[in-house]
């Protein structure tokens, strides 16, 4: 699958739902070179050069305002929304350029699914309707493999068990952990193959907390996660290789045992051990 | 222990003369519409009867005869207002709120403002130049398209407000999983706002439906059934105005049950807003 195909293809599968396209483990998912990214004279990233991990977690971490947020929406060109916002440097994604001039960003966002810091499941659909929105705006219709697609998708995002009986209930009807689930199953649905977390949890309780960071451990056979979190336990929890963001620069980057027990660099270590931030 | 005692009652007294206060001045602004109402009822109420909704007027000198014809004419004439009134103010709106830059969207905004401000019988000038003059006359078409400008702007403002009000996070929640953005703003954000959208095109339709003076040279008026919208079309404030200007008695009867019937439209409009926004609270809060 290349990004110039038309956007239907990505989404319409010719017969059965197939996992990702995924790069095998150990193959790199995002190569970022020397990313430099600026809201006006600001510069919010600062010349960052890292390789991100296919199907593996990768933890963003760093203080409020050091640019982590703004690095993750780079990946699926989300920055692009907020105006005055541009940037320097190449994005590929198992080898595509993700800025290159003929790419459509929406083709970009189907490859790589988002879930916000607020759960924000669409307040006039169903959680049926929900996790299916993307599949049917993308115009698959058959009824069977949506059907399919619905199931599998809850099931990955390990909500199926407590919605499969009011799947037509409104989608804001859940409790915040389960619109969190039911954001992270709608994201799942058009198969994407990576996942941007912002901050997912941030909003839960520690007990909707510890289902997100579960279910994040299934996604990695599958996909790959990108999460940028706050909270450096879960960091530590979930993640197997980890960045670290500070005033816009990526200060240290690499297996997350080594960045928690060996950081190289003296500020990671203050970092890390809640000396600052 | 004493000060803060005798403070504590000054506190009291200050708050409670403020209440009332505040109590005096609530029933200010909503004792108008109950004396409105009262006299309304008083006098119109006797003339209203089956007749008066279904006959047309009586020719001087007679006595009886209904305002039919105006009553339906006034439905007329605002379902061809909301023709203009709605897709135009509507599609604007979503302009206004999700394209546009910036710059340009200031000026529409004064505009749409500015018209909003206008004079209502400017309008009907305006649709005498662009319709009844070159259709020749005076027609039920020309009297909808004077109301659907004024209508237009009120639709696109509420359009665009409500609009605005969609989080930004269902947005980005949508492009996020690859829509396009008019599906985005189709699919999700329209949907997200339709009560208060439909809330806005209530209140344009309340607010246009008593206007009288934009009709004056465009609808006319009208004393038999229209049978043809580039005919002259009858509509109750028309007709509450010739009656109520005239010498007779039995007309000023009538001009009273007309008024009422106009006000009772108007206040089934509000409720049916308000049912509309309660409904909307009670879907974002759950």
């Amino acid at each position: 699958m290349t990004l110039n195909e038309p956007p239907k293809s990505t989404v319409l599968p010719p017969s059965a739902p197939t996992p990702p396209p995924a790069a095998p483990a150990g193959e790199v998912a995002f190569d970022v070179r020397n990313l430099s990214v600026f809201y006006g004279a600001n510069e919010a990233v600062k010349n960052a050069s890292l390789q991100i991990s296919a199907r593996r977690v990768t933890a963003i971490i760093g203080p409020s305002g050091c640019g982590k947020s703004t690095f993750l929406r780079t990946l699926n060109r989300m920055h692009e929304l907020t105006p005055g916002a541009r940037h320097t440097g190449t994005i590929r994604l198992s080898g595509d350029d993700l800025y290159a001039r003929e790419i459509d960003p929406i083709v970009v966002r189907r490859r790589v699914g988002m879930v916000f810091q607020k759960s924000n499941p669409f307040p006039t659909l169903s959680i049926a309707e929900n996790v299916l929105v993307g599949l049917r705006l993308n115009g698959l219709r058959d009824g069977t493999l949506l059907r399919q697609r619905l199931e599998e998708s809850l099931h990955m995002a390990a909500l199926w068990d407590e919605v499969k009986d009011h799947l037509s209930r409104p989608g804001i009807s859940l409790s915040g952990g389960q619109q969190q689930r039911l954001c992270i199953a709608r994201a799942l649905a058009v198969r994407p193959e990576v996942l941007l977390m912002d901050e997912p949890c941030s909003a839960l309780d520690p007990l909707a907390t510890a289902k997100i960071e579960e279910l994040i451990q299934t996604l990695r056979d599958q996909f790959t996660v990108i999460i940028v979190t706050h909270n450096m336990q879960q960091a530590a929890r979930v993640s197997d290789q980890t960045a670290f963001f500070y005033m816009g620069q990526l200060v240290e980057f690499g297996d997350t045992r080594n960045v928690f027990m060996n950081p190289t660099n003296p500020q990671t270590e203050a970092y890390v051990s809640g000396r600052f931030g | 222990m004493n000060s803060s005692g005798s403070n504590h009652l000054v506190r009291r007294t200050k708050n409670r003369v403020m209440n009332v206060l505040f109590v005096a001045c609530a029933i200010l602004v909503v004792s108008p519409l109950g004396f409105v109402l009262f006299d309304l009822f008083r006098q119109g109420l006797a003339a209203i009867n089956w007749t008066f909704f279904t006959a047309l007027p009586k020719p001087v000198g007679q006595l009886g005869g209904g305002m039919g014809n105006a009553i339906v004419g006034t439905f007329e004439l605002l379902g061809l207002a909301s023709l203009i009134g709605v897709p135009v103010g509507v599609l604007g709106g979503i302009y206004l709120a999700e394209y546009g830059s910036d710059r340009f969207n200031a000026w529409i905004r004064f505009g749409a403002d500015v018209l909003n401000g206008t004079p209502s019988i400017v309008w009907g000038m305006v649709a005498y130049g662009v319709a009844v003059l070159p259709m020749k006359g005076f027609s039920a078409y020309a009297g909808g398209l004077a109301l659907g400008f004024i209508m237009t702007p009120i639709v696109l403002r509420t359009t665009e407000e409500v609009l605005v009000l969609v989080p930004r996070s269902y947005r980005e929640a949508a492009l996020a999983l690859g829509l396009q953005r008019w599906q985005m703003i189709a699919r999700i954000v329209l949907p997200t706002a339709m009560k208060g959208v439909v809330t806005g095109v209530l209140l344009a339709i309340g607010r246009v439906a008593g206007e009288t003076a934009p009709l004056l040279f465009t609808a006319f008026g009208n004393n038999y059934w229209n049978h043809h919208l580039t005919e002259p079309i009858a509509a109750l404030p028309l007709q509450i105005f010739y009656y109520g200007i005239s010498p007779y008695d039995d007309w000023h009867r009538q001009a009273w049950a007309g008024a009422l019937v106009l006000v009772l439209l108007v206040l089934l409009l509000s409720a049916g807003v308000r049912l509309l926004s309660a409904d909307w609270k009670k879907r974002g809060s759950s």
